[in-house]
């Protein structure tokens, strides 16, 4: 496979992924803002904190509300990060390779890229946003319903996986890095278990926003605290956005690959680095450092994959560090 | 509404289908039989399965100016362009002479110019032809084949003869739509192509292949053929990847290719470099090489040009081929049949003034209201004065420009293009039509069964370009038994 193809194919499938994620946070972010108090002063702010778009918001922008915040993130044409602007890019990608795709995932891109560009206006009201959002997320996954279930476990197959695991390993990361870090109980508290209804309810949300919440029920049968969370959410081997699983999945990708040894080291180092991680001591303090080194290890995964595979040129030996 | 034949006439000119007196020429008769037969409901829905399948395969194409939107469906027509086949084969045979001639030209052009020291073509119109590349003198490609594949516009005037209107020998575009068009007509109207017998067309990717194999420099069964585009908003992209997917080979933009140290081009794989043995590449001369050409492209490949003056890939068509795409050039072509080949040119030429000559030139500007005027290197309709449609103003500038750089134009005589049976608005009209066969030279030649039919689907327009109001058609070469064919 041509690197051009593959790095489109990766792309697309990172674009949707984020199109997806960002609906998602949207819409969980204002259901939880209706039952928080406003004299809390959550605001919008912890959504351009997770996207890493604060600056270039605040460059267009004044306020960070609610009506200039959704905006920017769902059809804002000068925030490449934007859903209309992630789905244009997905488009794009996917333009040049179209054969390598089931013909109705191309179309069902195509057509939710054109729903998303004509509902600009009404897509972000209050009223609309929740149906306009919802779509998204059901055309992305429809999307995937088509890649899953009619394309070929080939080399093409391997780099959709690689990008939307990728992309989903980064959210998840994020979401806990801004989320949590309003919620962790300060040191001298101690108990790392909060009994302020108000701060259960922002734990869900950081489940929610990963569509974790159902799941971490099944799976810890317990309410919602912290560490809890923290350990589903980072090292949990069965739920699909759990950063292990995800280096899981990358591990398997990688494997059907030519020469992946050096992604492969890193993505050993990520899983290794997440398993030794004591979760109650992150719950104290320590989660954001933590957090920025994963960031930094999917950053420099991601520099592997576009040495090894996206520009062509011989495989670069990579050293151990 | 149902069509009767009776009532379609082409005044005063020569329709593809029906002849003077109005009766259905014999290659044309059972197709004519069966429209007639459908009410305006059967032909409504007929129409309608056509734009359909055109929807459904996807078959664009793409015009330069607009922007976002840069796919459009390509405009069909279902009532197909009949020719006879007896007189196919003699066409054929006129095309594969044409394109051995060109291609003797291009290699003499560009090695020992035996046609200009014996004076047959003026060696000063190289001096200022804007194809000819004094990169490639003295260079000798495989086969001595520059012009891999060609295309050339067929017209027919009002006595039924049929004219070699242009070649174009750079990258000639419109197969995938000749080779599309009549997989439409085989699922709309399945029938027909039963009962009668129509001659297939589909061998065209393989012989392209085949072609394209021929020319590697390393002799093996699969050698690497790819495709080179300049990318998505290419007008013909659509035909690229269509060529690409049918030959089985890959698809590539110039940030693809590299040329390595050892003067060979690789393909950037995700398994590493991978050698590329041939490029049909789609993509001007111009842009083909910034280290050569044009410095500023970004669409071609730093050392093509380099890797393929060593002999280690094959480029199709080959760089300099153009120089024979010339409508000045084009003049020439009988006399380059009968010098290199010995042969009298089977079709003909339409007759041409060049504008270089000072006594042509003359009647020429004194002519210019009945004239058609092309610049010798403007192609898909551009830069034209059709001069029976143009104003004074036009003339004028026309006039001028003609002045300034006579070597720049020729001039010919409004043809009275032949019509065919189009279905208009509700009824069915006679429009205007070209045919473009594609012409491939390996180390043997081969022709497309018919060509691309193209029409203007606009009342008495000529222009059948895709980019200006132009649709297309499928093209059946028919067989008839020789009983039929004696009662015309």
């Amino acid at each position: 496979m041509l690197s051009r193809v593959a790095n489109n194919v990766y792309w697309t499938s990172r674009y949707l992924e984020r199109a997806e994620n960002t609906a998602r946070i949207v819409n969980v972010h204002g259901n939880m803002l209706l039952d928080l108090p406003s004299s809390l002063g959550v605001g919008w702010e912890p959504l351009l904190a997770i996207t890493g778009s604060g600056e270039l918001f605040y460059r267009h922008y004044r306020n960070a509300d609610e009506r200039n915040v959704v905006k920017f993130l769902l059809t804002d044409t000068r925030n490449p990060g934007s859903i209309l602007m992630s789905l244009a890019s997905a488009r794009e990608n996917l333009r040049s390779s179209r054969d390598i795709v089931p013909r109705e995932s191309w179309e069902a891109v195509n057509d939710c890229h054109r729903f998303a560009r004509e509902r600009v206006e009404e897509g972000i009201t209050k009223r609309n946003r929740y149906e306009f959002t919802k779509h998204i997320m059901r055309v992305i996954q429809q999307v995937s319903g088509f890649l899953d279930g009619s394309m070929s476990r080939d080399i093409a197959y391997c780099f959709v996986r690689m990008g939307r695991h990728m992309e989903r390993a980064d959210m998840t990361s994020r979401v806990l890095d801004v989320r949590a870090a309003n919620l962790l109980p300060p040191a001298d508290r101690g108990d790392g278990v909060s009994q302020d209804p108000l701060v259960n309810t922002q734990w869900m949300s950081v489940l929610k926003s990963v569509t974790a919440y159902q799941m971490y029920r099944q799976h810890m049968r317990f309410r919602v605290t912290g560490p809890d969370v923290l350990r589903f959410l980072l090292q949990n081997r069965e739920f699909p956005r759990a950063f292990f699983f995800c280096m899981d999945q990358l591990e398997h990708v990688l494997k059907e690959l030519p020469h992946p040894e050096a992604a492969l080291r890193r993505v050993a180092r990520l899983q290794r680095r997440i398993q030794s991680a004591d979760v109650h001591a992150l719950a104290e303090r320590g989660l954001h450092e933590f957090i920025d080194d994963l960031q930094i290890g999917l950053g420099e995964l991601h520099g592997d994959l576009d040495a090894l595979y996206f520009r062509g040129t011989p495989a670069p030996e990579t050293a151990g560090d | 509404m149902a069509i009767d034949w009776s009532q379609y006439r082409a005044e005063g000119l020569y329709d593809e289908l029906v002849d003077a007196d109005g009766h259905l020429r014999p290659p044309a008769r059972v197709l004519c039989e069966y429209l007639a037969s459908l009410d305006g409901a059967e032909l409504a829905e007929l129409k309608s399965a056509a734009e359909l399948a055109i929807q459904v395969m996807g078959i664009t194409f793409t015009v330069y100016s607009e922007g976002n939107n840069i796919d459009r469906a390509w405009p069909f027509d279902i009532i197909p362009r009949i020719i006879h086949r007896r007189e196919w084969e003699r066409t054929q045979a006129g095309l594969e002479q044409r394109v051995r001639a060109l291609n003797l030209f291009i290699q003499d052009v560009y090695n020992d110019q035996k046609i200009i020291k014996d004076k047959v073509f003026p060696g000063e119109l190289l001096k200022n032809s804007r194809n000819f590349r004094k990169q490639c003198v003295g260079h000798s490609p495989p086969l001595q084949v520059w012009a891999h594949i060609c295309g050339s516009d067929l017209v027919r005037d009002r006595d039924g003869t049929l004219y070699v209107l242009e070649d174009n020998l750079r990258v000639p575009s419109g197969v995938s739509y000749l080779l599309e068009n009549r997989s439409v007509m085989k699922r709309v109207l399945p029938e027909l192509f039963e009962n009668n017998t129509i001659l297939p067309v589909d061998d065209y990717a393989t012989q392209l292949f085949d072609m394209l194999a021929s020319i590697s420099p390393r002799p093996m069964d699969y050698p690497e053929v790819v495709v080179l585009t300049p990318g998505i908003y290419n007008s013909a992209y659509f035909e690229h990847a269509y060529l690409a997917q049918q030959m089985g080979a890959e698809l590539v933009e110039g940030s693809d290719l590299v040329v390595g140290d050892d003067d060979c081009v690789y393909m950037r794989h995700i398994e590493g470099l991978k050698r590329v043995d041939v490029i049909y590449r789609r993509i001007d001369d111009w842009f083909l090489d910034p280290e050569v050409f044009n410095p500023e492209s970004t669409l071609g490949v730093p050392g093509l040009m380099r890797a393929w003056q060593q002999g280690n890939v094959g480029l199709a068509n080959a760089p300099g081929a153009g120089v024979a795409d010339d409508k000045v050039v084009y003049a020439f072509v009988p006399e380059m049949i009968r010098y290199y080949l010995a042969e009298e040119p089977i079709l003909p030429n339409v007759p041409t003034y060049l504008c270089m000559h000072d006594e042509e030139r003359e009647h020429v500007l004194a002519s210019l209201e009945d004239l058609v005027v092309k610049p010798a290197n403007e192609s898909g309709g551009y830069g034209m004065l059709v001069g029976p449609k143009s104003t004074a103003k036009e003339r004028k500038k026309f006039a001028e420009l003609i002045r300034q750089d006579p070597r720049n134009y020729i001039a010919q005589p409004t043809l009275a293009l032949s019509t065919t049976p189009t279905f208009c608005e509700d009824a069915v009209e006679p429009r205007h039509v070209d045919l473009r066969p594609f012409i491939l030279q390996g180390d043997g030649t081969y022709v497309t069964t018919g060509g691309l039919t193209r029409v203007a689907l606009v009342r008495g327009s000529l222009v059948v370009n895709s980019s200006q109001g132009g649709g297309s058609k499928d093209t059946w070469i028919v067989d008839l038994p020789d009983a039929a064919t004696d009662q015309q």
